[in-house]
């Protein structure tokens, strides 16, 4: 398949997976949560595995684009704007299934007038959405210049430009210098900020007294490892298919997926900690909640998806030789993003449907109050319609964010030669791709 | 390995305090700054994660100290397992389907000839309830008068984070299902139900459809000063109803009450005591 018959399909896909699952959507809207099959036994679902997994892939691929932006490291720096559009793009798509997610979905503003300070999810709310606000002030800057640049230029690309460069005409170095140092304290103050969030994702989980499978001081870290690792695989997809792609970014898509191998590494020896400790204590419910992972009627999600497809065969693609083809290294990343969809839902639901109370739900004949929960196609949908958005807005970037420079003046100070965007934009900004 | 570590010189960018610029009186004054950035900023940060760590182990108001501290003495000696107390609950709170305040688990048995044991289970009330910390917005927490833990439906976001964080599966999602009676059009469409003295309708979208709901030992009985009254019936449904007397309720504050009597004089236990929640609700086996 040719790049271009991929990326036509790509736009293809995005747009059947949106406008299918809007009718997902409309039931949500319509119905609130009738037609969701989670219940009081099993009250999060499908939308909260793929809020969290989506929520790690924006920390993750956010944290690798402030190793480009705060720590200079020259390796990643073709793919910081990627990896900040990226995160954004994440982001989004979380925020979307967690708002499905809500029972009163207007009252989300109620986490910033009714403040809880001993709730962990209260903290992770405000917290991200200072990352939201972080990230989409620190694109901008990152953007402003080349967007100021390109505005000149005539096509809808140019007043979409024009609309986000507000009333700034200044493309001088000084006032890119002036940007790059903005950008540059804003992606150091989102350092501590995603690390927080994320961690206060696995913290969210880690307090819950109630879930054994749940309540464990790793959970926090362990949220922030798989982040980098689901986060780090996902810009090494998007990478090697964004704009010239492999082409392109070659070596960082190589040196991406080292990284990738090295944190999947740490990731997979944590989780097996946890899972050690946990088989070893034997405390029934949490024993009970492993074996619904393993063995339950789910099985296949962690044998054959999370760890064949998700763990095993990235780990030997990326450690044999093929580690130094980009197309390789690409594949191998898909399958560790695909495979944590995998990890996210059994990091929710097996711990849910193990269960409080025994013979609950033989008390009572509801299919709320069942511990057998699959997700409803409302469900499906929905979350068929974010993935497709998610596909679309990467599309849309892909149009119009100015691809990265070779190399940046302010980034590699080493480097007597490197230019900057500007000198590689001829004029009237045609570097855009169409 | 080698790839992303070892690149050290493009890990410190120019203007950067760690730089090596080679003029050692810049870089130490820059060093000085640093340490001193970072010893503020550890500062700050103590005082602030202090705090945090204060907050977290800030526990919410007991009702030990309260006027009246209700609760139940639930003797499964006297349960016979007809589940009455789930039909007056529901009868009661007039709950849509999936939603109940009160349920009867069977313990399981090996053999059929094991006396069986029920256990009816309402909300436990406790001391030191884990679904209060949680709640993102405050909408539900622990009444200061008489400890009875309570949902604002105006306020809850419907997150169901409470739900999970409750180790008692004390907590149900109203997700607007209806009884074919009570379906619009239907005798009971319109029916409210008397909870929190609100009277408020079960209709699509409006609370408490979509909201988290729990029992609440039928504080709508209560009267102006907060008294329950067995006598004139103002007594939760659950134990008013109870066909072998199993429900004991009242008020632990007062001494002589029954509940407080029945602590006294018999063996009780609550469950999953080692998570520090206390109920409010003991059981006699």
């Amino acid at each position: 398949m040719t790049v271009h018959a991929l990326k036509r399909s790509l736009w293809i896909a995005g747009a059947a997976l949106f406008s299918v699952g809007l009718f997902g959507w409309w039931d949500r809207m319509t119905n609130g949560e009738q037609h969701a099959h989670y219940g009081s036994i099993v009250p999060w679902g499908l939308w909260i595995s793929v809020y969290i997994f989506f929520i790690g892939l924006s920390a993750g691929s956010f944290l690798i684009s402030s190793m480009v932006y705060v720590f200079g490291m020259k390796k990643f720096e073709p793919v910081g704007r990627l990896s900040l559009l990226t995160a954004l793009v994440t982001l989004g798509c979380a925020l979307l299934s967690v708002w499905a997610d809500l029972g009163h979905m207007f009252r989300f503003w109620h986490v910033f007038i009714y403040p809880n300070f001993q709730s962990a999810m209260a903290w992770m709310i405000w917290l991200y959405s200072t990352y939201f606000l972080l990230l989409a002030i620190e694109t901008w800057f990152l953007l402003r210049r080349d967007m100021v640049v390109a505005r000149e230029k005539s096509g809808w690309k140019a007043s979409v430009y024009r609309v986000l460069t507000f009333a700034t005409h200044n493309t001088s170095d000084e006032s890119h210098r002036h940007d790059r140092k903005v950008v540059k304290t804003l992606a150091t103050i989102g350092i501590p900020v995603a690390i927080m969030f994320h961690g206060g994702v696995g913290t969210l989980f880690g307090v819950v007294i109630a879930r054994s499978a749940w309540n464990s001081g790793l959970f926090p870290i362990l949220f922030l490892l798989s982040a980098l690792v689901s986060g780090g695989a996902l810009l090494t997809l998007v990478a090697a298919v964004f704009q010239d792609g492999i082409k392109r970014y070659r070596e960082t898509i190589v040196a991406l997926g080292q990284l990738v191998l090295a944190v999947l590494l740490v990731d997979v020896v944590m989780q097996f900690a946890d899972i050690l400790v946990a088989g070893y204590g034997g405390v029934p419910v949490h024993v009970a909640a492993l074996k619904l992972m393993v063995s339950g009627p789910y099985w296949w999600v962690f044998w054959i998806w999370q760890i064949a497809m998700g763990t095993i065969i990235p780990i030997v693609i990326l450690s044999s030789p093929k580690r130094r083809k980009a197309n390789w290294v690409a594949g191998a990343a898909g399958l560790v993003v695909l495979g944590f969809i995998g990890t996210r839902l059994n990091i929710v639901i097996p711990s849910l449907v193990a269960g409080e109370i025994k013979g609950l739900e033989f008390a009572i004949h509801s299919p709320r109050v069942s511990s057998a929960y699959f997700p409803s196609m409302m469900e499906w949908l929905v979350s068929m319609s974010i993935l497709g958005l998610g596909i679309l807005l990467f599309g849309l970037g892909e149009k119009l964010l100015p691809p990265d420079g070779d190399v940046d003046e302010e980034v590699s100070p080493l480097n007597p030669n490197a230019q900057g965007m500007s000198a590689l934009i001829p004029e009237g900004g045609a570097y855009v791709h169409g | 390995m080698d790839v992303w570590i070892g690149q050290s010189p493009s890990l410190i960018a120019e203007g950067d305090p760690l730089a090596l610029d080679g003029d050692l009186s810049v870089s130490r004054r820059n060093l000085i700054r640093a340490l001193t950035g970072s010893g503020a900023l550890a500062l700050a940060g103590a005082i602030v994660g202090g705090g945090i760590i204060d907050l977290l182990l800030d526990q919410p108001a007991r009702a030990v100290g309260m006027k009246y501290r209700y609760g139940m003495v639930i003797d499964t000696r006297r349960c016979v397992g007809c589940k009455a107390c789930v039909v007056a609950c529901k009868q009661e709170n007039k709950t849509p389907p999936g939603v109940y305040y009160n349920v009867v688990v069977e313990d399981t048995r090996e053999n059929a000839q094991d006396r069986p044991l029920w256990m009816t289970k309402p909300c436990f009330h406790c001391e030191n309830p884990p679904c209060i910390k949680v709640c993102p917005v405050s909408a539900t927490f622990k009444r200061e008068q008489d400890g009875i833990v309570v949902i604002d439906y105006d306020r809850c976001i419907g997150c169901r984070y409470c739900i999970t964080a409750c180790p008692y599966s004390a907590r149900y999602f109203d997700f607007g299902d209806k009884y074919d009676f009570a379906a619009t059009g239907q005798a009971w469409a319109d029916v409210p139900s008397p909870e929190y003295d609100q009277y408020r309708e079960h209709q699509d979208g409006v609370s408490p459809v979509g909201n988290v709901r729990k029992c609440t030992f039928c504080l709508h009985l209560q009267d102006e000063n907060g008294q329950y009254d067995k006598a004139a019936g103002r007594w939760p449904a659950c134990a008013k109803t109870c066909t072998g007397k199993a429900i004991h309720f009242g008020d632990f504050n007062d001494p002589n009450s029954e509940v407080s009597q029945l602590l006294l004089e018999k063996r009780s236990i609550r469950l999953k005591e080692e998570l520090g929640t206390e109920p409010n609700v003991y059981y006699l086996i």
